[in-house]
């Protein structure tokens, strides 16, 4: 197997980061706050660099959306071992609105100039938590799909993937070109090294716009407000476990 | 205060204010090929661990605390505060005046209270490969240790762990391990000379009557190997349900640890207590788990007693009675044995210059007379 891989990363406000709500309720504060890659995009993109070892695949592309910083997560990308990248720039208020609907039309473009054989994105992304991407993308390319994998598995010509199921584990076999998102425990990332670091400032980012791609990113959606979660109330101590019963009945519990 | 307030990667130095724990500044650190390799495996303060001159299972390539501070903020007892290293500096080396940096990491915070640690940070190792070997007798695998260090090779970890330990392992962790004593190795480098480490460090191993290396390469299988050798405290407790354990300590030259270790597993089974042996022997230092039922006095008794020897044996072989842990007040008798009286009054008199009314951590390390 000689696989081109496209891997989709995103951007995203670093997940240790305390989110705060801008005054005006019109979004969260994204201005100097700590980015880094989606954790599951970087499981990703370790997956897509484990079979390049494994000699399945033979290149793997990066592509991320958005302003101009995602420059920063490409070179991430390639910096663990990613040979070349994609960025599609879209800042600004439009960028703010962008869904996974735009995305996944931008990554079937992209798989079909490309001649992309697998593409894989995370399950989700941390701060819109929508796990739609890979699902609509290989509706679109009316190809086979293997969401929330926890494990794959390349043979003859087709996947064979674990995935990560409310009832437990479901194995399935996808034949390619085929989309995949990758879950939690498909493997932990490596970190990128110094020395790949100062490499993928030499690997190539591409520039497109979302029109080279045929994708219209106006909003499709209006943010009417966003606002933090109630605060926690307080609860109460009682004396003893008759008191405790008491008062469950008087809320109505018991 | 959990900033990190300045971070010079390509200088590799970072300083950060209490609230940053070690796992917080590895997280910022990663996107930059940066890490800070001292890892005494809790996410602790970093501020913490230069109170407590930290170490960990990285020291044998990468030093303890005392290696990697280049500069202190002090709040004085007083409330003066200074920078060990002077305000804002963050040389790698220096040999201006005393060093005062290293008078006060690892002292407690009895000499002053740490708001401020400058960190040297280094890159992090392209590839990092874990192996498992067991030997014949704790004697085999210490020796291994000795002849590996020996051969200069660079390991980055290498940790003892005895037999009783690793059927505590195998049985909390769910792993199948041999249970007989155990190296679990770490070899850091580029591809060929992780290559090449691991292979002369295989032949040594061979040599010296060690299995076959069982090998971890991906992230996910080498952090659960040295999760299993982190969590042996709670492993060894859970192995024992309503029992404490002593945790000992002790350090000595490296070619001293094969008969330390000989008599302490000697002296821990003839009292019938039951006590892992694991450790740092690459330092030289190793920790034992002495196992007593809190309802029955005379375990604790005999517990005591054993580390008390322990600790003994340690300071007779020009070791330390404490490798990593500390005087706090249980070992503030040994510290007199351990340093004379001459050493003691000097620490004293440079805790009355700093600390004159006794504020700070008091009760500890040696007594107020």
């Amino acid at each position: 197997m000689s696989l081109r891989i496209l891997v989709g990363v995103k951007r995203v406000i670093d997940y240790a980061v305390k989110i705060r709500v801008k005054p005006d309720k019109s979004g969260v504060i994204t201005e100097g706050v700590k980015h880094s890659m989606n954790p599951f995009d970087e499981i990703a993109i370790e997956e897509a660099v484990r079979m390049k070892e494994k000699k399945i695949a033979k290149e793997i592309v990066a592509f991320s959306c958005g302003p101009a910083q995602c420059q920063e997560t490409l070179r991430t990308a390639l910096a663990m071992g990613a040979d070349r990248g994609i960025h599609v720039e879209v800042a600004g208020p439009q960028f703010d609105t962008l869904q996974p609907l735009h995305i996944s039309k931008m990554l079937a473009q992209l798989a079909k100039d490309e001649q992309i054989d697998l593409i894989i994105v995370g399950k989700q992304a941390i701060d819109d938590d929508c796990n739609q991407t890979a699902q609509m993308t290989a509706a679109l390319l009316d190809w086979p799909q293997a969401t929330s994998a926890s494990k794959i598995e390349a043979k003859d010509g087709s996947l064979q993937v674990v995935r990560e199921i409310d009832g437990g584990l479901e194995t399935i076999k996808v034949k390619l070109p085929t989309v995949v998102s990758a879950d939690l425990r498909l493997n932990e990332p490596r970190y990128a090294t110094l020395p790949n670091i100062m490499k993928a400032k030499k690997k190539p980012i591409k520039k497109l716009t979302p029109k080279d791609l045929g994708v219209d990113v106006s909003p499709r959606i209006e943010v009417v407000t966003v606002e933090e979660p109630p605060v926690r109330l307080a609860g109460a101590k009682v004396e003893n476990v008759d008191m405790m019963v008491e008062k469950l009945k008087a809320l109505g519990h018991a | 205060m959990d900033q990190i307030v300045d971070f010079n990667p390509e200088d590799f130095d970072v300083t950060v204010q209490p609230g940053v724990t070690r796992k917080g500044l590895n997280h910022f650190l990663k996107d930059h090929g940066l890490w800070f390799p001292v890892d005494p495996g809790a996410d602790a303060s970093l501020c913490g661990m230069t109170a407590t001159s930290a170490s960990g299972t990285n020291a044998v390539r990468y030093g303890t605390m005392r290696e990697n501070v280049l500069n202190t903020e002090i709040v004085l007892a007083d409330g003066r505060i200074f920078c060990t290293a002077g305000n804002g500096r963050r040389s790698k080396k220096s040999s201006a005046g005393f060093n005062l940096t290293n008078l006060f990491v690892g002292s407690e915070g009895s000499l002053g209270f740490i708001t401020k640690t400058t960190l040297k940070i280094y890159g992090i190792p392209e590839m990092m490969v874990s192996a498992v070997c067991a030997f014949p007798t704790v004697k085999a695998a210490v020796d291994v240790c000795v002849q590996v260090l020996q051969s200069n090779i660079p390991i980055a970890r290498i940790e003892l762990m005895d037999d009783v330990a690793m059927e505590m392992c195998n049985n909390h962790n769910k792993l199948d391990y041999e249970v007989a004593p155990t190296l679990f190795l770490e070899f850091h480098g580029t591809e060929e000379s992780v290559k090449s480490q691991a292979k002369f460090a295989a032949e040594i191993a061979d040599y010296n009557g060690g299995s076959q290396f069982r090998w971890a390469y991906e992230t996910e299988e080498r952090n659960r190997l040295w999760k299993a050798r982190h969590d042996i405290y709670w492993t060894v407790l859970q192995s024992n349900p309503g029992c404490r354990a002593i945790v000992t300590d002790v350090c000595v030259p490296i070619t001293c640890l094969p008969d330390l270790i000989a008599q302490t597993k000697s002296d821990i089974q003839q009292s019938g207590i039951i006590g892992p042996c694991l450790g740092h022997v690459g330092d030289g230092n190793f920790h034992t788990f002495l196992v007593f039922n809190p309802n029955k006095p005379e375990e604790f008794k005999k517990a005591e007693n054993l580390a008390s020897r322990m600790a003994n044996r340690a300071l007779d072989l020009n070791g330390t009675c404490t490798g990593e842990h500390g005087i706090g007040i249980g070992k503030m008798a040994y510290l007199e044995k351990e340093m004379g009286p001459l050493g003691i009054e000097i620490m004293k008199s440079i805790k009355r210059t700093l600390d004159p009314h006794w504020l700070m951590n008091p009760g500890k390390i040696f007594s107020s007379a």
